[in-house]
């Protein structure tokens, strides 16, 4: 033999999925929320989508050009943390809003803390709620070409009806990428189908917001209501995107369930008590602060331990 | 009927479809043999020869040294050329014997039985510890040690491990296709040590042929069940083969003892057979020689002591230059320095490949994603272990039960950031297994 061979600890093969395809694959499922974005809000809509992308890929671009740390911007994450970030964005967010939030998601909520892998928030989720208490005026302005302004969860709230077909299509005001109930379904099966994600938290999360809604939603467990409860808002886009985050989510099996159903009690808790009608993104960034903890309780018993063998 | 299974584990290419199709091939061995004195768990084995004496085929060369340890024979009539330390497949130094073969394989007379059902047990287990058995599914665990439990009478099942799980290796399935009765005889021997237990031959079901016959062979014999298992990786792992087919689970401080069990793999049931019916030691074993640079993938019957080297050279070389050589299957073998070192008792494979996936796959950071945890058959969180193990703390390690890591692979298999999980593991278990020693 001319050539010295390769020796390493076992196993000597892997599979094929990597961060990047996984990353690639959660792109390609947001596409429908986002073209129906397009569709409903028109083309500046996916204007401030891509700003925001874009936005998100130069900050970790530039913070790892000058500390002079590996490039890690064709792992995809932060195209992602970019798109979720655009899709929670008013249709006619002002441009720099989509700029400031990225700068603010991958530069304090991910990079200072460690990069990929280290944040212990979802940065789209976290830069949101900071422009949201910065620009309190510009980020809750939906009002846009196609429609007056109030989102349906105000409307409900201020005790108006609303029309739970168009809201499951998505033909509401909201954000660009959470109105389309049957948009985000159809990105989310893809992920359910290809293993990437799972239905523990958001199944768990669902379930256990419509029964806190059915309890003290004030009324009843009356279909049409928990329906329009959970057609409307970020509810969809959170608890299937968001919310199954794989950095921010606990990686125990038991702890996920935990966290699910934390998460539909506090938006739960935000929609019914709080001020505003909404409350998907505070509760999943507090629901990511618990995470060590539901983590270190929920920590699995070995096999022969009495943990689960099947 | 739910398939016999456990929760976790992986589905790889098997690959075996590159020999599985190959019968067994006789070898003879080149000039010169090497018998490293440990090729077992225990004590290394104390050699009885010294340098020019004349060994024959058969002949005890090395003695167990304690009852933790197993001896070792000449599988080639020679002379005695030196006895030195050896590079062997780990990597490691170990002293061996080493045999010129001077190519007449006289054999020394083996004591053959003509009814087994006569001897005694303690003769059994005798014949068993003489012929220098060892577990050859890879741990090499002495086997007379494993068939001498504490209360025999409490043994239940006694598990023939035919799962052959790991990918590309066929050495048990030839086995089980051209010599059935050799692996149901041998495990009639076995109950025979146990009166209180069922014999249970655990197939995986990518086997059906194997699974026919056996179901066929043991059709009059009450004592012996034929179980099909889900074809998965680690299937043959002892304490997840003993759950599929018992539903009994034991932990890493348990023996397969305490579920009742005894589980022997398909070629140390037929080297039983050999040892008790013809009175033969162990001295060859199958080795499947494959992997996409082999010209022709083989599985050969070979004589323990040949070098790796002759073995490529009888499946014609390679026919591309591999980039990585793995003694054993894929996810639990050795990588290989070189070729020069010598085939052992639990030699069960030779693997080369031509791209080696670990060196062009470069660890990136952890997502958090989770699929080691749902992988992992010891039901741990192996990222966690991982990064314990690389921040040296070793309590949180031991504390979310590192320990129980059978270092299976399946965690750094799928891991997308491509992390290399179960060597930070394995490296840290070694630590606190040998400071627990001292």
């Amino acid at each position: 033999m001319d050539e010295l061979l390769k020796v390493s600890s076992n196993p000597h093969i892997r599979s094929k999925l990597s961060t990047d395809k996984i990353m690639l694959c959660v792109i390609i499922a947001l596409l429908p929320a986002t073209i129906f974005g397009t569709i409903n809000f028109g083309l500046y809509g996916l204007v401030v989508v891509l700003t925001s992308v874009v936005s998100c890929v130069v900050t970790e671009l530039l913070f790892e050009l000058i500390l002079k740390k590996d490039i890690t911007v064709n792992d995809l994450s932060a195209v992602v943390t970019g798109l979720l970030l655009g899709l929670n964005m008013p249709p006619k967010a002002p441009i720099y809003l989509p700029i400031i939030g990225g700068i603010f998601a991958i530069l304090v909520v991910k990079m200072v803390f460690g990069g990929l892998g280290q944040n212990f928030m979802n940065p789209a989720l976290g830069a949101r709620c900071f422009l949201i208490i910065s620009f309190p005026a510009a980020m809750t302005n939906f009002v846009c070409d196609a429609y007056s302004g109030a989102t349906p969860l105000a409307l409900i709230k201020s005790g108006e009806s609303v029309d739970l077909y168009n809201m499951i299509i998505g033909r509401t005001s909201g954000t660009i990428g959470e109105t389309s109930m049957v948009a985000i379904v159809c990105g989310a099966i893809f992920l359910i189908l290809l293993g990437i994600i799972d239905l523990r938290i958001p199944g768990t999360y669902i379930v256990t917001f419509a029964l806190f809604i059915g309890l003290f939603g004030g009324h009843g467990f009356d279909t049409y209501y928990i329906s329009t409860q959970l057609a409307g808002g970020g509810l969809m886009l959170g608890a299937f995107f968001m919310a199954t985050d794989y950095v921010t989510r606990p990686v125990t099996r038991a702890g996920q369930y935990v966290f699910g159903a934390i998460l539909g009690i506090l938006t739960g808790i935000f929609r019914v008590f709080g001020a505003s009608a909404e409350g998907v993104s505070y509760a999943i960034i507090i629901a990511n602060l618990l995470v060590p903890l539901i983590e270190k309780i929920t920590y699995p018993r070995a096999f022969g331990r009495g943990g689960e063998h099947l | 009927m739910a398939k016999h299974s456990f929760r976790g584990g992986i589905h790889p290419n098997d690959g075996k479809n590159l020999s599985k199709k190959k019968p067994i091939v006789d070898v003879l061995p080149g000039k010169e043999l090497v018998f490293p004195l440990s090729q077992h768990i225990g004590a290394p084995a104390v050699a009885v020869v010294a340098k020019g004496d004349v060994v024959l085929r058969g002949q005890l060369i090395a003695q167990a040294g304690g009852f933790v340890s197993a001896p070792i024979y000449s599988s080639v009539s020679g002379v005695v050329k030196t006895i030195e330390p050896r590079r062997v497949v780990t990597g490691d130094l170990v002293n061996s014997i080493v045999i010129t073969n001077d190519e007449q394989y006289n054999e020394v007379t083996y004591e053959e039985v003509d009814d087994v059902t006569l001897l005694t047990k303690e003769q059994i287990i005798e014949k068993i510890q003489v012929a220098g058995i060892v577990g050859m599914g890879g741990a090499g665990f002495p086997t007379h040690v494993k068939l001498s439990p504490k209360e025999p009478d409490k043994i239940d099942y006694c598990i023939a491990n035919c799962a052959e799980c790991e990918p590309y290796l066929t050495s048990d399935y030839r086995r089980m296709v051209e010599e059935p009765e050799k692996l149901v005889e041998g495990l009639k021997i076995i109950l025979s040590l146990f009166d209180n237990a069922k014999g249970i031959l655990a197939v995986e079901d990518n086997k059906p042929d194997c699974i026919a016959t056996l179901k066929k062979l043991t059709k009059d014999e009450p004592r012996i069940l034929v179980k099909a298992l889900k074809t998965k990786y680690p299937q043959g792992s002892e304490r997840q083969l003993i759950f599929a087919t018992t539903k009994r689970a034991i932990n890493c401080e348990q023996l397969p003892a305490d579920a009742g069990c005894v589980v022997n793999n398909v070629d140390t049931i037929v080297a039983i057979y050999n040892a008790v019916k013809h009175g033969r030691p162990l001295m060859q074993r199958i080795v499947t020689v494959t992997g996409d640079c082999i010209r022709r993938p083989q599985n050969f019957r070979v004589f323990t002591g040949m070098m790796y080297s002759e073995l490529i050279e009888q499946a014609g070389g390679f026919k591309v230059q591999p980039e990585k050589i793995v003694s054993g299957g894929p996810m639990m073998g050795f990588g290989l320095i070189d070729l020069e070192v010598p085939t052992t008792k639990t030699a069960s494979a030779l693997l080369c490949i031509s791209k080696d996936e670990v060196s062009r796959a470069k660890p990136k950071a952890c997502i958090n994603c989770g699929l080691c945890a749902e992988v992992c058959p010891g039901r741990v969180v192996p990222k966690m272990l991982a990064d314990y193990a690389e921040r040296g703390d070793e309590e949180s390690f031991k504390k979310k039960n590192g320990m129980e890591c059978c270092e299976c692979g399946c965690c750094s298999y799928v891991c997308p950031a491509k992390r290399n999980l179960t060597q930070s593991i394995k490296s840290m278990r070694k630590i606190i297994l040998s400071k627990k020693k001292r």
